[in-house]
């Protein structure tokens, strides 16, 4: 696996994840691979329409007991 | 950083009284098309809080100074950065507390009238859902109709009323909101009603809503008389209260008429609703004031906030009364219909006694509006 940077943004509400995902997506060099674990189900859809609108790929998004998974990477 | 919070009931307040007001709604694109608070002279500008991140100075130029300004998001959080983030640019702005979570659940007790001996007629409205719920109170007893899930409001508006809850209608089986019928009956020992065509897989107990079925509310001589209406769902029944009221349930709506396929069988249930529209209403006075479950849009309430309207006006006026070719009002009951409510299925089920959800399962089935009608 590349570069993967992992973000635990467990516990957070919103918008506390997207706040966080931001700042460490910031931090990565164009390409790179951001892991998200979340645990606020409205990040289900604000995530991968905050990186659409970033142009970033959501590469692969999963749930396991209750913590959505995100891999994002940077464009 | 002092950003001021308006409740549900606030707003619910400028909604009723028609006042301005801005909304900056930071939700997704997808969730504020799809639902919105309403407000006949609100104005709306719709950014994704995750695209405001950076800072809102880009925005500003695109919110009026004009009128006072509120930011809304799901829940709140959002919605409250976004806020301190216009304040620290100078300009003042509101958030709702507990965002669009706490207005789908926001209930407006409004007095529709006096009734024979002294009874009184509530109507609630959920404004930020549409449903419309009703108590009717005489003598210290009350009859609860079409209530949605908040019980606990329900019995401590009769109980501030010194009435003792004695029957619990539901009009029809529910499937854009979940019912709080039964805990009403369950809470203060009331007997629930619902029409048995409609509750076949229904897996608790409860009384038989039959056509004539009449309820005398205390010494006042009020009656509360059930009149067979199917046409939204084969078991939906309308009620005549004091002659003066007509219930509608989800048949006969102010601009817009009940929907048939929400049960599934929309070409079974179209002649029905056609004979309920066309043949029962029709034998009834035109007096009588309609009293639905539901409203649509703003436009369909009155100045006090209330939505009811006299039955003769709705049928001169009322689109879907005024279809007089069948095969007309077939096609428009039954093609293109609105998307169906979100997770309607499911809510039948919860009406049915078949699902238990959380209390925050139960917020996620019932967002969005209504969509009861068809126009």
């Amino acid at each position: 696996m590349e570069n993967t940077k992992i973000l635990d943004a467990k516990g957070l509400a919103c918008p506390m994840p997207i706040v966080r995902t931001k700042k460490a997506m910031d931090a990565l060099q164009s390409g790179e691979i951001l892991e998200v674990h979340v645990t606020d189900q409205g990040s289900l859809a604000d995530i991968p329409a905050w990186a659409n609108a970033g142009g970033h790929e959501i590469i692969e998004q999963s749930e396991v007991a209750g913590v959505l998974v995100f891999r994002i990477k940077k464009a | 950083m002092a950003v001021n919070k308006w409740t549900a009931a606030e707003v619910a307040q400028k909604v009723i009284d028609n006042e301005k007001l801005f909304i900056l709604d930071v939700r997704n694109k997808d969730a504020f098309e799809d639902w919105k608070i309403e407000g006949k002279q609100f104005d709306y500008l719709n950014i994704p809080y995750f695209e405001l991140l950076d800072g809102v100075e880009e925005i500003l130029p695109q919110i009026p100074t004009d009128r006072e300004l509120l930011v809304v998001c799901a829940k709140e959080g959002s919605s409250i950065m976004v806020a301190q983030m216009l304040d620290e640019v100078g300009r003042k702005a509101a958030y709702l507390e507990g965002g669009m979570k706490s207005w789908s659940t926001y209930l407006e007790p409004i007095k529709i009238g006096d009734l024979t001996g002294g009874g009184e007629l509530y109507q609630f409205v959920r404004l930020g859902k549409g449903c419309l719920s009703y108590m009717i109170i005489a003598d210290g007893e009350a009859v609860v109709i079409d209530a949605v899930r908040f019980a606990d409001i329900f019995v401590d508006f009769a109980k501030a009323k010194n009435a003792k809850i004695t029957h619990v209608f539901d009009t029809h089986l529910h499937a854009d909101h979940i019912s709080g019928g039964r805990q009403i009956a369950e809470a203060t020992g009331a007997v629930y009603y619902l029409p048995a065509k409609d509750a076949e897989e229904v897996v608790f107990d409860f009384e038989n809503l039959t056509d004539g079925l009449k309820v005398q509310i205390g010494a006042a001589d009020i009656a509360v008389e059930a009149l067979y209406s199917p046409g939204h769902t084969i078991g939906s029944t309308s009620f005549v209260i004091d002659n003066r009221y007509l219930l509608t349930g989800d048949i006969l709506f102010i601009d817009s008429i009940g929907r048939p396929d929400l049960a599934g069988l929309a070409e079974d249930w179209v002649g029905d609703l056609r004979s309920t529209l066309y043949e029962r209403y029709r034998e009834l006075i035109d007096d009588l004031i309609v009293l639905p479950a539901h409203f649509m849009i703003v436009e369909e309430l009155n100045a006090d906030g209330s939505v009811a309207k006299r039955l003769g006006d709705l049928f001169a006026e009322n689109h879907g009364l005024n279809i007089n070719d069948e095969e007309e009002f077939r096609t428009t009951v039954t093609d293109n219909l609105p998307p169906q409510p979100n997770a309607y299925k499911q809510i039948r089920q919860v009406n049915m006694g078949k699902l238990k959800p959380s209390y925050d399962e139960q917020i996620e089935m019932e967002i969005g509006p209504n969509r009861c009608a068809v126009r």
